[in-house]
């Protein structure tokens, strides 16, 4: 739906009638954030758990629904399929919010028809590191007459080869475009003619409504038991709770996290989520929604100020090497999309560029562009430890993550042995810091510490109470936090290490004339303390001053830095104005104001979106696209979920939130047909960042593996797709190499599919908790849950132990016997699915084998997650 | 005195998070059993156990999946019952524990001389020797931070408000009202268990349980000592005191709960409580 977030916050939960936890354990993982549906539920609403095993989620929930993992799409395609043929979408919603009535072109074939793939399936011809075997050529897939360019796609999936504009525009095309600035002529160029075609009535065979329908035709109640083992009944129930409570005057939200992103179709899963919300008339209404939780400490704000290697700041695209690219004005033309909020993005990237070059940065080198780096591909984690193990690369600096046993760990601790030089930062000393001693090959002797030449630093790392900044939550929350102690000894912040690297970086470059070392000389780094400001009460010297950092990023006026901006609005394209991340634009309005220092909530019992606390991007608003919450002539589709409205008196937008939409855009308004930007929108095209103004069923671009959600078997999987002849998601991301062999469906020497989560007790590889007695005592061994059925077929006893293998490694763990599993009936045979928590290594107060030395690198081909929630394995009792 | 004070615990809230567990532990600076490094029980997700010296709060895990397409997983955050007629309170021969203004029972370690008499007094198997002062310990409903006006550290930490805090009379008020919203919501085997005079004249830490209260290790009729007298175990219960006098000297925290148990039983400090293994598993 065009924004990498969640669409509202935790509380707007309580007011939901009907919750879908799926993809999540929500309880267990986000406890804090469970509250609110506590509140739900005690207000009447009805909690769903969807889940393949019964969890402290489904303790809670009113209706618990077991699946197979990887099964996801099938079973809310199912839902979509109920929803379409008993008529229980949203109508007026549908009609007017959504793309249901676009026509895409003729000659589009959809899955159906090519027998799970869509049109445009060319093969890979990328390098290898990329990890496709196939790709798509999307220009079958776009809107008749109206192609839509943006929307977060990958740059190593687009390679030259199908990248049709450039194909078939050529060269001519990129220069004769017009430069800049200003870049509203270059806008203007790139704006396709018209308004994309409608049939309201939805029955255009080629509509997008019509298109999905016949998508998910065979995703009946009887499909969804036999791929998913979800009984039809449970199924039906689920459905009926989630469409009796999605309506004018009752909403419905889903919850997921990670257990929805590893997978190889994950993004898919989420779009399928979005797609079935869409229908239901469930996004930008209070108690609707999408709720991404986030799995840890400000993981929000690590993708919207990016640590990811596709994306610079505020999602844009990051400028590749394998794009045409070679000019600021080039990326322009190839990435802006002339209609909707985005064609403002001139003015977004010019003052990124600006903050990262600052006065060195001009128009007539083209705000060094030629300095930014441009990508050559995968440079994602799976990508680079391959990389690694090819011994590509020489240095490697792990902060906040713990490779050694995150993702097929023998294979990770291998790359690592072909390291010069490792830095591994954290609060103890990790499995990813001894990997070199204490690594299980080397205690059983078939490494030898000798024969590693990799030359290992340890960095001790102040604790996060030991840090001051900004962190930002699960639901788009800035909020700063004070430093509350030094940390001990020679332990350092975060932002410490990085400012003192950054520094004595620059001062090792300062004289070099080399070009290549131009953009690095030229690079804007001021984060040192004003004269006398730095604090007193710390005996660390040398720590960045973190609130010039927010300002950074806040965005200020190039010729006087002392005034802020105060929202993304006041943003040019000229220069003037410096900002890091548009989206946070607002956070720091002036240099007495930071908004993510406020503390104050809406009075108790009032309804309110809490605007006093903290800063939510964009602009403060909490619930996204939140004209959708109101009905096209602007009213409250009804009084119980009446949250922004059209004051006609006023002449403008108004209600518990910030508009997420032009504030004085009357709901009457026509889309200009020739208009750039949001004038290309009526004023009831609510979905502000699209190309179209719709909330997207059908995604014309944006996605490498398809327009439509589609069911594929996880790349390991008990069984062949019973949909289609296609069994895997065609465009997965895999590396074919040594010591990453996957298993082929249906292989009965691994037998067990098996899904890896997270506990309450422990956080992620555990180096936050392991550590700790107190946490250490509540969960203290590894251990692989599994049903008494399965036990007694095995021979395995409660707390007895067992051998759990893949191709990729073996682990010896302790069986927990519970009647909370279950073995399914999938496709007419037993499955059994047994779990594993990932949080035990070989280091800490408590240790454990590590699940993940049983994982693979291969995973979703939209944003390079790795696939551990669902894959196969053998077990046998090892007492 | 001021107003009785006490917990209301809802199991039907509890998500099992043991948050409250590790905020008592850290509140009162409890030590983790041997340093953190214990064995993996296989009890559903409780690795705890029980109710000891240096465990104040303890999260149980009751399965209940006999027939899973009703499956229930429970969870319970016990701890001591402050209870109005206190079993421990009444047996104690130094007068290290007394009740508060808030009608809550403390143990004082510094009076203590760890007799262990009021380890069986209690009905509910809540009190224990901590290995560190070889005093007799238990939940003191964070005295210390009531008389600085603050919440108790597990009510603090509790996500999901199953864990609240309060005056007795407003507890006892709320918990009706929830009762009557399950009971509406067809949880038929819903209960308050501990709400009413009739129980030791009321706990002052109470609880909402879902099933029978064997389930959660909770005795149906909990004594004190002195009716186990009337009822004509006086000189066992003098007896009783006089042995656990003389252990007292000894630590033998490491027998472990079901030894612990064999001889409460064998001292007629069990007799109404149903055997635990009654917990679904």
């Amino acid at each position: 739906m065009g924004r990498g977030a969640a669409t509202t916050f935790a509380e707007d939960l309580s007011r939901s009638d009907c919750i879908v936890i799926q993809g999540s354990n929500m309880a267990e993982n986000h406890p804090v954030a469970f509250r609110w549906v506590i509140e739900a539920r005690k207000r009447g609403a009805t909690v769903i758990s969807v889940d393949p095993r019964f969890t402290r989620t489904s303790a809670m929930a009113n209706i618990y629904a077991p699946i197979r993992p990887g099964s996801d799409i099938a079973f809310l395609g199912g839902l979509i399929n109920y929803v379409i043929e008993n008529d229980l979408y949203f109508r007026d919603y549908v009609v007017n919010y959504t793309n249901a009535a676009t026509i895409i072109n003729e000659d589009f074939e959809d899955t159906e028809d090519l027998d799970g793939v869509f049109s445009g399936l060319l093969e890979f011809e990328g390098e290898p590191i990329n990890g496709f075997e196939y790709t798509y050529d999307k220009e079958t897939w776009q809107y008749e007459g109206f192609p839509v360019n943006r929307g977060g796609r990958q740059a190593d999936a687009d390679v030259e080869q199908n990248d049709d504009e450039s194909d078939a525009i050529g060269g001519e095309y990129f220069e004769q475009a017009p430069g800049g600035p200003p870049y509203d002529d270059l806008v203007e160029y790139v704006r396709p003619d018209g308004l994309p075609e409608l049939d309201e009535s939805l029955e255009d065979e080629r509509c997008v409504f019509q298109i999905i329908r016949r998508h998910f035709s065979r995703y009946t109640p009887e499909m969804v038991e036999r791929i998913t083992g979800c009984p039809r009944d449970k199924f039906l129930e689920v459905a009926e709770a989630l469409t009796d409570n999605s309506n004018p005057s009752r909403t419905s939200a889903f919850c997921y996290a990670v257990a929805w992103t590893q997978h190889t179709k994950g993004v898919q899963m989420i779009g399928c989520a979005a797609l079935l919300q869409l229908l239901l008339g469930n996004i930008g209404r209070p108690g609707g929604g999408i709720v991404a939780l986030r799995g840890h400490a400000t993981i929000q704000g690590s993708t919207d100020v990016p640590t990811l290697y596709h994306s610079i700041h505020g999602y844009m695209d990051h400028p590749s090497a394998l794009e045409p690219h070679e000019t600021l004005e080039n990326y322009l033309v190839n990435e802006i999309q002339p209609t909707g909020y985005w064609a403002n993005m001139p003015k977004f990237l010019v003052s990124y560029m600006k903050s990262m070059y600052g006065e060195h940065a001009t128009e007539e080198n083209g705000w060094g562009w030629d300095w930014h780096p441009k990508i050559t591909g995968d440079f994602s984690h799976m990508a680079s430890m391959v990389r690694m193990a090819r011994g590509e690369i020489e240095g490697f600096f792990c902060m906040g993550q713990n490779p050694a046993t995150s993702l097929n760990g023998k294979f990770e601790r291998a790359a690592m042995r072909n390291l010069k030089w490792l830095v591994v930062k954290d609060i103890f000393e990790t499995e990813s810091a001894a990997f070199w001693y204490a690594a299980p090959e080397v205690q059983n002797g078939e490494i030898s510490p000798e024969d590693i030449d990799t030359e290992v630093f340890f960095i001790p790392s102040a604790a996060v109470g030991e840090m001051g900044g900004s962190f930002t939550n699960t639901q788009r929350w800035v909020q700063w936090h004070e430093k509350s102690a030094d940390p001990p000894g020679d332990c350092r912040s975060d932002e410490w290490f990085t400012h003192q690297l950054a520094l004595r970086l620059k001062a090792l470059y300062e004289d070099s004339d080399n070009p290549h070392d131009e953009g690095f000389n030229n690079l804007l780094w001021d984060f040192d303390y004003d004269e006398g400001e730095y604090p007193e009460d710390t005996r660390i010297e040398g720590e960045p001053d973190t609130e010039k950092i927010l300002k950074e990023i806040n965005g200020y006026w190039t010729d006087d830095p002392d005034t802020h901006l105060t929202g993304f609005a006041e943003l040019e394209d000229d220069g003037s104005t410096t900002c890091a991340s548009w989206i946070y634009c607002g956070v720091f309005p002036n240099p007495d104001e930071n908004k993510t220092r406020n503390r104050e909530p809406d009075p108790e019992g009032e309804i309110g979106s809490h605007q006093g606390w903290a800063f939510s991007w964009p602009d403060n608003r909490r619930i996204l696209y939140n004209r959708a919450s109101a009905d096209p002539d602007g009213n409250p589709w009804s009084e119980e979920k009446r949250w922004v409205w059209w004051d006609e008196d006023a002449g403008e937008w108004t209600g518990y939130d910030v508009p997420d939409f032009d504030v004085t855009k009357p709901p009457d308004a026509e889309a200009d047909p020739e208009g750039i930007g949001l004038d290309a929108h009526s004023g009831s095209d609510p979905f502000i960042m699209m190309a179209d103004g719709k909330g997207w069923l059908y995604t014309p671009n944006g996605m490498v593996d398809g327009p439509i959600p589609t069911h594929y078997e996880s790349a390991e999987a008990p069984i062949r797709n019973p949909l289609y002849s296609q069994d895997k998601n065609p465009i997965t991301k895999y590396w074919r190499t040594d010591g990453n062999e996957l298993i082929q469906h249906g292989d009965r020497d691994y037998p067990f599919v098996v899904t890896t989560y997270r506990l309450t007790e422990h956080h992620l590889s555990g180096v936050m908790t392991r550590w700790l007695p107190w946490l250490a005592e509540l969960q203290p061994e590894m251990f692989v849950e599994m049903s008494e059925e399965l036990a007694n077929t095995l021979g395995i006893r409660n707390t007895g132990w067992c051998r759990v293998s893949t191709p990729r490694g073996s682990i010896r763990v302790k069986a927990l016997v519970t009647r909370r599993l279950q073995p399914l009936i999938i496709d007419g045979n037993i499955v059994h699915c047994v779990g594993m928590p990932f949080h035990w290594g070989y280091m800490g107060v408590v240790t454990g084998e590590a699940a993940n030395d049983l994982t693979a690198l291969v995973g979703d081909p939209n944003v390079a997650i790795h696939e551990a929630k669902a894959f196969m394995c053998n077990i046998e009792p090892d007492d | 005195m001021a107003e009785p004070m006490g917990f209301f615990t809802d199991v039907s809230v509890c998500i099992g998070c043991k948050a409250c567990e590790v905020a008592c532990k850290q509140w009162n600076q409890l030590p983790a059993d041997n340093g953190g490094v214990v064995e993996l029980t296989g009890n559903s997700y409780d690795n705890t156990g029980t109710l000891d010296g240096t465990t104040w709060r303890h999260v149980r895990f009751v399965e209940d999946f006999d027939d899973r397409s009703q499956g229930r997983w429970l969870m319970f955050s016990d701890v001591c019952k402050h209870c109005v007629h206190a079993g421990c309170l009444e047996v104690c021969p130094t007068g290290a524990i007394f009740r508060t203004e808030f009608d809550t029972v403390v143990i004082q370690s510094d009076i203590c001389n760890g007799c262990r008499a009021c380890i069986p007094a209690c009905p509910f198997d809540v009190i224990d020797i901590n290995p560190v002062n070889n005093t007799a310990m238990k939940c003191t409903l964070c005295y210390d931070r009531l008389q600085a006006g603050m919440v108790p550290a597990c009510a603090q930490a509790c996500p999901t408000e199953s864990i609240k805090f309060g005056p007795v009379r407003e507890l006892q008020e709320e918990a009706d009202v929830r009762l009557m919203e399950l009971q509406r919501a067809g949880v038929s085997d819903a209960s308050l268990y501990g709400r009413d005079e009739e129980m030791l004249g009321g706990l002052n830490a109470f609880f909402l349980i879902v099933g029978p209260p064997e389930w959660y290790g909770l005795p149906k009729n909990p004594q004190l000592p002195s009716s186990r007298s009337l009822n004509g175990e006086g000189i066992l219960g003098a007896l009783t005191a006089a042995v656990t006098v003389v252990l007292g000297a000894i630590s033998f925290r490491k027998l472990g709960p079901m030894r612990r148990r064999a001889e409460a039983e064998q001292n007629g400090t069990l007799d109404d409580q149903p055997s635990r293994d009654g917990v679904a598993s």
